[in-house]
């Protein structure tokens, strides 16, 4: 690995994500591990949109969708395993589960199918219409769940306990703060080889030009279709890990709002950037920690605080940091 | 990391010389997630006065509460409660308003061996199978008042109402309260949309239906909409609804549309007994405005609290547990009791609205159910 | 106590054509009034390229505007002025200090921009004017209802707002189409060096252009605020229909957003109370009020969803 200073800087988030945890735990303070798990969920969250704002310039308002969809993959399955209702009895009897291993891969299998769909619909239109399009599927899931009330509707759905891993007991914040931190950096394993290989080369290039992808003879559409399938994906298992956290889910999980704050963490962090998602959710969380506590107006505060990134800062906080070199372009 | 939270101490020491009542036992530390910002924000503004009002007053040095704000977020106010009960090590909390936030966070910390008493939310699930024998509500189960607007408006002779409710948890035990002791007939029977403003397609139902009453349930700005669209349509049948879209925070914003409309609730300020009337005049001495309902169900909670910590030491769960079941405070509803499901058994009046001097306000008019436990009680086993 | 009887045929409503027809013209009003808000959005973005998350904070500026001015003048006439010019000047100030850096960014900097607006506008409102909600009333004359044709009994106040949102349509046509300003903004629209080349001064323009917005983003607050409520937040549900309105227009496009808010305002209207009683054709009556309720909160969406899939630059978008 080149010793770049984005580089570096990833190295010193890294050790943070692994210290600051652990001397939690030495200083008994499992609140502090609470929020950094909150935070690594989130930066998962981010990475997976990142894959499709970033690498393949889709803005997408509606990523909640996936998260929400991977949350009630996770809440439904175990609210039948509680209460040891099957969830379907025909065709084959389907039981409720509380293993992770379980609830992941249907988790991202159900969020990359609605991706796919919602995908296919959407990437038909470009620029503002698809911001608006992916908003109003956003829109349309939120309504549906606050009234469906099998599920709760707006209250939501109770996990009592957290569900089960392997050899490990995730009742212990720090256990399951350990997992949690191991996918997300999966994740952006996954994100930095996705963005060197073929493909990654091939969607940068219908990002920026889609008449010379075309003249390759590659369908950009296809190309961005299959990156927005994966970031949904990711995007959904975020959402399953938020369920877990917190053993709750709601149709806030829906809401454009949370789209909006999933792209405020990559815009804070450095868009494109491999970390930046993940240095705007830790920033985020704690921002929304400590300005909580100070003032009953902290978000004014926040939003200035955005305002000014934006306004001033292009490339974000990692921009900021180590500058305005860019690995792919 | 530090940790750095608003905390109110009990500022006794200052205000009350005669800070005699600091008991033997262990001192108390009480967390209260309560919505402070957002939409939301002025019935939890109320109910946090409330209740501070009512530790002010008692001048204990012992207690001491934590404040912090849900933001009416679900996952907030779950990290919030995770936060009280890991770094905090809180012993009781309260505050939490919506009983979609209740649902998330009071199941995880009741079976965490912490108390809950709530100012507020009192969904269904809580109240019956899903109860807790350290979960007490002091404000009502969320279908009591809807239950008492039923039972009123068989006393004032209507015969077919047209009701409506969002279509959302809460709305539907609206729908079905009113119904479970409602004896007439049903011209119609509408779910409206989660935050909607505009209800002119419903009111033209309402004038088209053979009605002789309409019920309502839509808290917040959705009641102030109604209500002034109402007033304003000519459509003239008498109108009943529970007390939360005539509440005093709002009632100034719906203005003249709400008058001598009928609504039913468990307390209102002109109900006669030196508590209250104490309560009444502190709490505008104190804030500057008149209290809600809110306020009252803050203050109530507070002085069960303070009830239980003065005999009773907050580590001894089962001999805490008895002191709440006592309920032996003085009451702003008067004589307060909870049933075998730590809800409250209480009376609920009907009010009506009307305007003194400039302000808004209601007046109780008559009683609707006397002695009203409710529905899902004998559902629940501790 | 006794059950009430639960709903059978009879509670379905009846549904005179006199029904239908009010029924109809109510959507038509909630359209019509969409329409004055999604006019700003959708002119802002036409000629500048801009989409403003924060128009949705202008109509809650101008509500507030209204309800102070009423509570300080008694006159709703100077409140419904004060809303116009209150928002105007917000959004000029607005304009001058943030909004213009961003014409030249992209679509992600402005969403961001504009979201970080509305919680500065939000939070700021509820510092100033409280977390309670304000009272602003429609004044007594217009406040009742009036005899119509064929049996109907509908407010006099939202024939009014039906009057001025049609006034509002005439009058940005009569200033695009007819007037020297309006020569510019079509021009500035389609080249902006152009314009720029001919001696206007551009930046005069776009604040001019975008106050127009806000004024009118102002006005529809404060008539609306009249027959709902004044208070923190109301902008946001707004704002997502406007754009919802715009969208299904084509972006840009004031005949489309006149069309597209229609559209909107009827879908929304009708299917809240037909899709109910469709439902109950073919299903038990508690059943189809939930089920329907939640398919029509979903309906204008699903219009949306359906139109962009079909012409993805909406109905009068220009392509590319």
């Amino acid at each position: 690995m080149i010793l770049t200073r984005e580089n570096i800087l990833n190295f010193v988030i890294t050790a943070g994500l692994i210290l600051v945890p652990i001397y939690a735990v030495i200083v008994e303070e499992p609140f502090t591990i609470t929020l950094a798990t909150r935070a690594v969920i989130f930066s998962l969250a981010a990475v997976g949109l990142n894959i499709a704002l970033g690498l393949g310039g889709m803005v997408s308002l509606g990523h909640a969708v996936f998260f929400g969809l991977g949350g009630y993959t996770m809440g439904i399955l175990a609210f039948h395993a509680q209460s040891y209702i099957p969830l379907f009895e025909w065709p084959i009897l389907i039981e409720g589960t509380k293993q992770m291993l379980v609830v992941w891969p249907l988790a991202m299998i159900i969020s990359a199918i609605a991706a796919f769909v919602i995908g296919l619909l959407s990437l038909r239109t470009g620029g503002v219409y698809f911001i608006m399009i992916t908003l109003a599927f956003g829109q349309m899931f939120f309504f549906f769940s606050i009234s469906w009330s099998a599920y709760g509707g707006e209250d939501g759905l109770s996990i009592y306990v957290r569900n089960q891993f392997p050899l490990v007991n995730t009742l212990v914040p720090i256990q399951f703060y350990a997992i949690c931190l191991a996918i997300l950096m999966l994740a952006l394993w996954i994100n930095a080889r996705l963005a060197k290989s073929s493909f990654g080369l091939a969607l940068s290039a219908a990002r920026q030009n889609t008449e010379r992808v075309r003249n390759v003879g590659l369908d950009p559409t296809s190309i961005k279709l299959v990156a927005f399938v994966i970031s949904g994906a990711i995007t959904g298992l975020a959402g399953a890990l938020f369920a877990d956290l917190n053993r709750f889910v709601s149709p806030t999980m829906f809401s454009w709002q949370l789209s909006g704050e999933i792209m405020v963490f990559i815009i804070i962090g450095g868009i494109g950037r491999l970390y930046g998602p993940v240095l705007g959710a830790i920033i985020f969380v704690t921002l929304e920690h400590f300005l909580g506590g100070i003032s009953e107006y902290w978000l004014v505060f926040l939003g200035l605080l955005l305002l000014l990134i934006v306004l001033f800062s292009r490339g974000g906080l990692v921009g900021l940091l180590v500058g305005r070199e860019r690995v792919h372009e | 990391m530090i940790n750095k939270t608003i905390k109110i101490l009990t500022s006794s020491a200052v205000l009350t010389a005669t800070a005699l009542t600091s008991s033997a036992f262990a001192d108390v530390k009480v967390g209260m997630i309560t919505t402070l910002s957002g939409g939301g924000a002025g019935l939890g503004i109320d109910v946090r006065d409330g209740f501070m009002l009512a530790i002010k007053q008692s001048g204990r040095t012992d207690i001491e509460v934590v404040i912090e704000d849900d933001q009416r977020k679900p996952d907030i106010a779950v990290q919030l409660a995770d936060k009280m009960v890991q770094s905090e090590k809180v012993d009781v909390l309260t505050g939490i308003i919506w009983s979609n936030l209740a649902m998330a966070v009071v199941p995880s910390v009741t079976a965490q061996g912490k108390f809950y008493l709530s100012p507020n939310a009192g969904p269904s699930a809580l109240a019956g199978a899903g109860c807790h024998k350290n979960y007490f509500n002091v404000a009502w189960q969320n279908d009591n008042l809807h239950e008492a607007a039923g039972a009123y408006a068989n006393g004032a002779g209507h015969k077919n109402s047209f009701i409506l409710a969002p279509n959302y948890p809460a709305g539907k035990d609206a729908l079905t309260g009113y119904k479970r002791f409602f004896s007439g007939d049903l011209a119609g029977e509408i779910f409206t949309k989660l935050g909607q403003t505009d209800y002119a397609a419903e009111i033209a139902q309402i004038r088209a239906s053979n009605a002789d009453s309409v019920f309502f349930f839509l808290p917040g700005g959705m009641g102030i909409s109604f209500l002034k669209q109402y007033a304003s349509s000519g459509v003239d049948l008498p109108v009943v609804g529970p007390a939360f879209s005539f509440d005093q925070g709002i009632l100034q914003a719906v203005g003249s549309a709400a008058l001598g409309v009928v609504n039913t609730s468990q307390w209102n300020k002109d109900i006669d007994n030196p508590t209250n009337n104490a309560f009444v005049e502190s709490f505008k001495a104190e804030y500057g405005r008149l209290p809600s309902l809110y306020a009252s169900q803050g203050f109530d909670t507070a002085n069960l609290l303070i009830s239980a910590v003065a005999t009773s030491d907050v580590k001894d769960a089962d001999s805490f547990r008895k002191a709440l079941e006592a309920a032996n405070f003085d009451s702003t509803r008067g004589d307060f009791k909870f049933g075998s499901n730590h809800h409250p058994v209480q009376t609920i009046y009907a009010r009506k609205v009307i305007k003194e001097g400039d302000i808004f306000t209601n007046m109780i008019i008559g009683t609707a159910l006397e002695n009203h436990s409710d529905a899902y009680a004998k559902e629940c086993k501790f | 106590m006794g059950a009430a009887n639960s709903c059978t045929q009879t509670c379905g409503v009846f549904m005179s054509f006199a029904l239908f027809a009010e029924q109809v013209l109510n959507g038509l009003q909630s359209g019509i009034m969409l329409f004055v808000m999604a006019a700003g959005l959708t002119l802002i973005f036409g000629v500048m390229g801009l989409i403003n998350l924060a128009h949705g904070s202008l109509y809650m500026v101008g509500a507030f505007a209204a309800a102070a001015a009423a509570a300080w003048t008694g006159s709703f006439l100077l409140a419904l002025v004060a809303a116009l010019t209150g928002a105007a000047l917000v959004g000029m100030f607005v304009e001058m200090l943030v909004i213009r850096r961003l014409y030249d960014r992209d679509h992600l900097d402005q969403v961001l921009a504009t979201f970080a607006l509305i919680l500065i506008f939000s939070e700021g409102t509820r510092f100033f004017f409280g977390s309670f909600p304000l009272f602003l009333d429609v004044p007594k004359v217009i406040a009742g209802p009036i005899n119509l044709p064929i049996g109907i009994e509908y407010p006099v106040y939202r024939l009014i707002i039906i009057g001025v949102g049609l006034c509002v349509a005439l009058g940005l046509w009569l200033l695009i189409s007819k007037t020297r300003l309006g020569v510019q903004i079509r021009a500035g629209k389609n080249d902006r060096e152009m314009i720029a080349a001919l001696g206007v001064n551009i930046s005069a323009l776009y604040t001019f252009v975008f106050a127009i917005g806000a004024g009118l983003a102002g006005l529809a607050g404060a008539l609306v605020g009249a027959i709902q409520s004044v208070q923190v937040g109301m902008g946001e549900p707004v704002l997502i229909l406007a754009f919802v309105v715009i969208v299904i227009g084509g972006i840009g496009s004031i005949k489309g957003a006149f069309i597209g808010a229609i559209l909107v305002g009827l879908t929304d209207t009708l299917g809240g109370i037909f899709l109910p009683e469709l439902f109950k054709l073919f299903m038990e009556g508690s059943i189809a009020t939930s089920l329907g309720s939640a398919l029509a909160s979903m309906l204008i969406y699903i219009l949306m969803a359906v139109i962009l899939v079909c012409r993805p630059q909406g109905l009068f978008g220009v392509q590319g």
